[in-house]
């Protein structure tokens, strides 16, 4: 199961909120991240019946925007930053140090659920650059000390 | 100078609420849009020479008057997508001062007689997209949304739809796309959305600093608003500045102002030791600009335009003399790539091809013949798509290889950056 009752409540006063009812796919999507954390082929299913929309529809959306995680995500899911300025001022070598002190592989869960690391594009907030969001959380002007102390705080 | 135009009141916390919107003359100008009529309104904003912030600079009464006059129900989306790598200026702006958004969205929405907006922000900025609601609702408990506001008899729903993390809804007709409940693609032009957007109606899309300074023509009248700024770019632009600068951050200058100042009055220089190499001005899709170059530009539409690069979106990258060229190039070919939507070939094929050749460079293994080709696969993905990412990849591959040809055949020739210090290329690709 993959939506509580009151996501499915949620998702059916989506499907009137707007002009047409396929633009409550994106907030229904989310609904489910929120709820178990990334979107397998069954909650697509499941919200094909609740929304009473077709599958490839939902599925189309799911697979075409980055921020549904197709796969398993840790608790916390790290998102580092690498575009253009952060690169500059070394979010590339910031991931690589988280990925080495939690023994990761890009993308995948850590044994103990909380960590999933990503490399992802500019999160607007290049004046503060190296940046990365934990979750929806923003974390700026980061260096390996910084990143230390936000990981100890997370596993507390 | 420096000026606090748009920004006047970002420094005071009560500004976000309805009632330190109100206390600094928040919806006054609304009661005095109400007062004019739609066309008059349309008019104003013609002539006050205001264009779109956003990226195009598109003059923004002119796109207004493209709806057709028909009495056909039409929509306004605000572009909060903000994905224009470099570009943090549409988040301040709504963190700060969500109801200037709104009021100016009101009073554009009443020119163009819409009944419905809509505020697309982008996914990742989940907690501006929740003072955006609460503004909303404090609007709507307010009286200042809805039915016959202000006793005017206009009404007017405004709702916030979150994005998902995709470039490409930035780019309007992929903005509307996604907004329709699809896959953000982009949608051939013509018909403009303006004859045919949401849902096959007519739309404006504007972005938020383009609605929001709508407001202070209305204010201030065309003439003062006219006072900043130059001849074909009046106003002021919040301008994004980041890299290597002592202190980065958003800025709001006349149009005109020399980037020179800017980089060093506004954001205090360079770092010290270090030498100005390159500006990225308008966002990464936008062409760099060598120092020099840099150096007498000023930041208008027309003169970057000269310059052979534009204005985009006001982000503006400082990149100094520690930095490798070929580093940055791989870094926004590997963004394009992954941000482009796969509907066109030359953009799909395109962007995969020239990062894999701008990786081939900076791993080391790369040919003279590569740095040619990175060249002629650019130019033949310009002009031949549905949207503007595909020129967005190849504008800035044509300029880096142009402007900092020797960075690159050095790197050819020698397996490693021309500049020495500890460059991420050489150790990890």
């Amino acid at each position: 199961m993959a939506l509580t009752e009151q996501g499915k409540e949620y998702v059916k006063k989506e499907l009137d909120r707007y002009e047409s009812r396929l633009s409550a796919i994106i907030p229904a999507l989310y609904k489910v991240q929120e709820e178990k954390g990334w979107i397998a082929k069954e909650d697509i299913e499941e919200l094909s019946r609740v929304m009473d929309l077709p599958a490839s529809a939902i599925q189309e959306v799911a697979t075409f925007y980055t921020m549904f995680n197709k796969k398993p995500t840790g608790k916390y899911h790290i998102q580092v930053c690498c575009n253009v300025t952060c690169a500059m001022k070394k979010g590339r070598e910031l991931t690589d140090y988280i990925l080495k002190k939690l023994d990761l592989e890009e993308g995948e869960v850590s044994n103990d659920g909380l960590f999933t690391v990503s490399r992802v594009e500019c999160l607007g907030s290049c004046d503060t650059a190296p940046v990365l969001q934990v979750n929806f959380d923003y974390h700026e002007n980061l260096d390996e000390k910084k990143v230390d102390l936000l990981l100890d705080q997370l596993r507390k | 100078m420096a000026v606090q135009y748009l920004t006047e009141h970002y420094d005071d916390k009560d500004f976000v609420s309805l009632k330190g919107y109100k206390a600094k003359g928040g919806y006054k100008d609304l009661e005095k849009a109400f007062k004019l009529k739609p066309k008059e309104i349309i008019e104003m904003v013609k002539a006050s020479g205001l264009r779109g912030r956003g990226g195009a600079g598109f003059p923004t009464g002119v796109k207004w008057s493209f709806l057709p006059d028909n009495g056909e129900e039409r929509f306004l989306l605000c572009n909060a997508d903000e994905g224009e790598p470099g570009t943090f200026k549409d988040r301040l702006m709504m963190e700060k001062a969500p109801h200037q958004l709104i009021e100016g969205m009101l009073i554009s929405a009443f020119a163009i007689n819409s009944k419905k907006s809509y505020i697309y922000i982008r996914g990742e900025y989940e907690y501006v997209a929740v003072i955006l609601e609460k503004a909303l609702k404090e609007a709507y408990d307010a009286g200042l949304l809805g039915k016959n506001i202000l006793g005017s008899g206009f009404d007017h729903d405004m709702d916030v739809y979150r994005g998902a993390g995709a470039y490409i809804c930035g780019e309007e007709t992929g903005m509307i796309s996604s907004l329709e409940g699809l896959k953000g693609q982009p949608k051939l032009k013509p018909p403009f959305p303006a004859i045919k957007g949401y849902l096959g109606k007519p739309t404006i899309v504007n972005n938020v600093e383009t609605l929001a300074a709508v407001k202070y023509v209305i204010r201030d009248g065309v003439d003062a608003f006219r006072k900043y700024g130059t001849e074909k770019s009046a106003g002021t632009k919040l301008f994004s500045v980041s890299g290597d600068v002592q202190k980065p951050g958003n800025y709001e200058v006349p149009l005109g102002y020399p980037l020179k100042d800017l980089i060093e009055k506004e954001c205090g220089g360079l770092l010290p030791g270090r030498k100005l190499k390159a500006v990225i001005p308008g966002g990464s899709s936008a062409p760099v600009l060598n120092a020099e170059e840099a150096y007498r530009a000023t930041m208008d539409y027309e003169c970057l335009a000269e310059m052979g690069s534009m204005l985009g979106s006001g982000a503006v990258i400082i990149i100094d003399d520690s930095n490798c060229m070929v580093d940055l190039l791989h870094v926004i070919l590997h963004f394009y790539h992954h941000e482009s939507c796969g509907q066109c070939t030359p953009c799909r094929e395109g962007t995969g091809w020239i990062e894999k050749l701008s990786r081939k460079i900076v791993s080391g293994s790369g040919r003279l013949q590569d740095i040619d080709l990175l060249d002629k696969v650019a130019q033949n993905m310009k002009g031949r798509t549905i949207c503007a990412l595909s020129d967005a990849a190849a504008l800035p591959t044509i300029s880096f290889v142009a402007k900092f040809r020797d960075e690159f055949e050095f790197f050819v020739r020698e397996g490693r950056s021309k500049v020495k210090g500890n460059i991420y290329a050489q150790s990890a690709h």
